[in-house]
Parts: C-alpha cells; sequence; structure tokens
C-alpha cells in the first residue's frame, strides 16, 4: 500500500459518496455512485483483495449504474426533497 | 424530524469513528481472522483442492454452501423484480413508430393501422426521434463478442486468476445489456428472450443443487465433490478441482440470466415493449 495514493483515492470515495445524497438530479446521482463503486474497487485492488475489487468493479461499477439509469429513465430526474 | 435523524447519524458515526481504532491493524498475523482457519485454507487449499486461488477454492468448496444461497438470493432478486414490475397488455392497441430506411421519414402508425411487418424498407422506433446510430451499432457488434469471450475465460478461469462464476456471469450479462441499449428491446428478445432468461436463472441454480445432491446419491457429504471422481474418471483432489468448475459454470448462468431478466424489467417498465 501506497498511503498518498490510498489517501487520494480515500478522498475521492468521500466526495463522491457526499456529492451522490447532496445532487438533486438523480441521473447524476447515479453517475456519482459509479464513480463512487470505481474509487471503491480502486481501494480493494490497493488492499489486495482483488477478487472483490473485480466483483465491484462489474457489479458495482457496470450493471448497477446501468439499472439506476433506467429506474431514473422510467421514473423521474428530479428528487422531491 | 430531520433534527433527530441528523443526531441519530452523528451519533453512529462517532460511535463507528470511536471504535474502529480496535479493530487489528490492517494484515496482521497476530489478529484473530488470521489465527484460526486462514492458515489451514493457506497451507492446504493446494493439496485438497489442486486449485491454485484459494479464494475460489474458499467460495466455491470449503464454503459451498454460502456461495449455494448466495445464488439462491441472486435469484430470488430477479424473480421478485419480476413480481413487482410485470405488466401484461396486448401489444397491437397501441400506436407504433416505423421509419423509412432510405428517406428518413417516420411513419406513425395509429391503433389497428396496418404495416408489413417483414419488410426491409422500414425498421421500428422506440420514440418520435431516434438520431441514427451507425457508429454505435457498429461499435457494439464489434465489442459484444470480445466481452462475451472475455465472460467465459473469467468463468473457465477462475481457478488460477481473480474471477470465477458471478463475476464471469455478470460481465456476460452486461454484454447483453451493452446489446439490448446499442439496438433496441426488441432484437435482444430476438437473441434472448424473456422466457429463456428465466429458464436459464433456474438452471443455474438447480446445476449447483443437483451437484450437491449428486454428492449426496453417491454417498458423500452434500456438495463434497470428491464424491465425483467415479463419474469423472480422475481422483479425489482433481474432482473437487472439476466440481468447482461445474458449480461456477451454474453460478455464472444464474448470474446472466438474472442481471439480464432485471434489466429488461427495469429499462421497459415491466412492459417489455421499448427499452432505454
Amino acid at each position: 500500500m501506497i498511503w498518498p495514493v490510498d489517501f487520494i483515492i480515500m478522498v475521492l470515495v468521500m466526495i463522491c459518496g457526499i456529492a451522490a445524497i447532496t445532487v438533486k438530479d438523480l441521473l447524476g446521482a447515479a453517475i456519482l455512485f459509479g464513480a463512487y463503486s470505481f474509487m471503491m474497487c480502486l481501494l480493494w485492488a490497493t488492499m489486495g483483495a482483488v477478487d472483490v475489487a473485480f466483483t465491484e468493479a462489474s457489479v458495482g461499477a457496470g450493471v448497477s449504474t446501468v439499472f439506476f439509469v433506467a429506474a431514473v429513465f422510467r421514473t423521474s430526474r428530479r428528487t422531491k426533497d | 424530524m430531520r433534527a433527530f435523524a441528523l443526531i441519530t447519524v452523528l451519533l453512529l458515526g462517532g460511535l463507528l469513528f470511536f471504535a474502529t481504532p480496535d479493530f487489528p491493524p490492517w494484515g496482521d498475523p497476530e489478529s484473530p481472522a488470521s489465527l484460526h482457519v486462514s492458515p489451514y485454507y493457506i497451507e492446504h487449499s493446494m493439496e485438497d483442492t489442486a486449485v491454485p486461488n484459494i479464494v475460489t477454492a474458499v467460495l466455491a468448496d470449503y464454503r459451498g454452501y454460502d456461495t449455494m444461497f448466495e445464488t439462491s438470493v441472486i435469484f430470488s432478486a430477479g424473480i421478485a423484480c419480476l413480481f413487482l414490475l410485470r405488466v401484461y397488455r396486448r401489444k397491437s392497441d397501441q400506436t407504433r413508430l416505423y421509419r423509412h430506411v432510405h428517406t428518413g421519414v417516420t411513419l406513425r402508425i395509429a391503433k389497428g393501422g396496418k404495416l408489413p411487418e417483414n419488410t426491409d424498407e422500414f425498421e421500428r422506433i422506440d420514440s418520435l426521434w431516434v438520431p441514427y446510430d451507425l457508429i454505435i451499432k457498429v461499435t457494439s457488434r464489434l465489442i459484444v463478442p470480445f466481452v462475451q469471450l472475455f465472460a467465459l475465460y473469467v468463468i473457465a478461469h477462475g481457478h488460477h486468476s481473480p474471477g470465477g462464476g458471478f463475476q464471469g456471469g455478470v460481465i456476460f450479462g452486461a454484454a447483453i445489456i451493452l446489446f439490448a441499449i446499442c439496438t433496441d428491446l426488441r432484437r435482444a428478445f430476438r437473441r434472448l428472450n424473456e422466457r429463456a432468461a428465466l429458464l436459464a436463472s433456474a438452471v443455474g441454480v438447480l446445476i449447483y443443487v443437483g451437484t450437491g445432491l449428486l454428492c449426496l446419491l453417491l454417498g458423500g457429504n452434500f456438495l463434497d465433490y470428491s464424491q465425483l471422481a467415479g463419474l469423472l474418471h480422475t481422483n479425489a483432489i482433481m474432482a473437487r478441482s472439476h466440481g468447482i468448475l461445474i458449480v461456477e459454470i451454474g453460478v455464472g448462468l444464474a448470474v446472466m440470466a438474472v442481471m439480464v431478466s432485471l434489466y429488461y424489467n427495469l429499462s421497459s417498465a415491466g412492459r417489455h415493449d421499448e427499452g432505454l
């Protein structure tokens, strides 16, 4: 583990997580959640858990983002609160 | 109510920060997790199962029950999504849109109107304005076979490298979803329709459980793959390795079919007429 890389990824994870719950546009939130998953995938990879990182990249950053976008497309794009 | 929620979140978050330093440090050989079962797996998984990737050996062999019920959970999620979203309605009583391929004129066919279905002159489109997407179609046609090949590699090579049935199944499902996004839902149905996807997800779970039952019938414990040695004409250790592969194929099939079925239901709001 190289600590500056770890630190930068950690900060990006936090920014993506906070941005995903504060942004009003749900499509943007879905994309931010995908970015969050990808940063988590990098974090797993730096910790040596390659299998978990692979799952996170394929499920979290890949397919679930598509599902979120599909759900937003079929419902509404703006949040009520 | 908002203030109450904020206080709860701050309290629980503070508790988490307070408790985190009590965890053993990352990679500590003296931590409880790496004292009892981990050394056994690290030292014996190669001689027990002949699988170099310890994670795969633990997931599909030593902890086979967990993975079996994980697959059942995925299957249940697909079925639950189907029950929640799927609506059935007759397809003929709605307006359809066709585009004349050579001139780009869009035709709206009202309810009950007729257009010959099997003509090359017109293509059916979903919304009133669909751009000409030659680049997207050709690129998807180029990419999809390689993605599918990579998915099969991930499933088959899970013994030696990171990967396995779950990841491979998700990637294979993603290839079909990519095809459905780049063309439209009807073309994707021609490749893998709803019934086939549901059948494949059930068959995937059945392969896993059936392998376990076969071991039971041959006189061993449930999911004890070494009992398959007689059927596969190998010794007990290689039988465990091959048993893991059979199980991973079942997991991959189930996960692929469930992902595709989830996409079909979510993107068309259960109506299965037009997708994204």
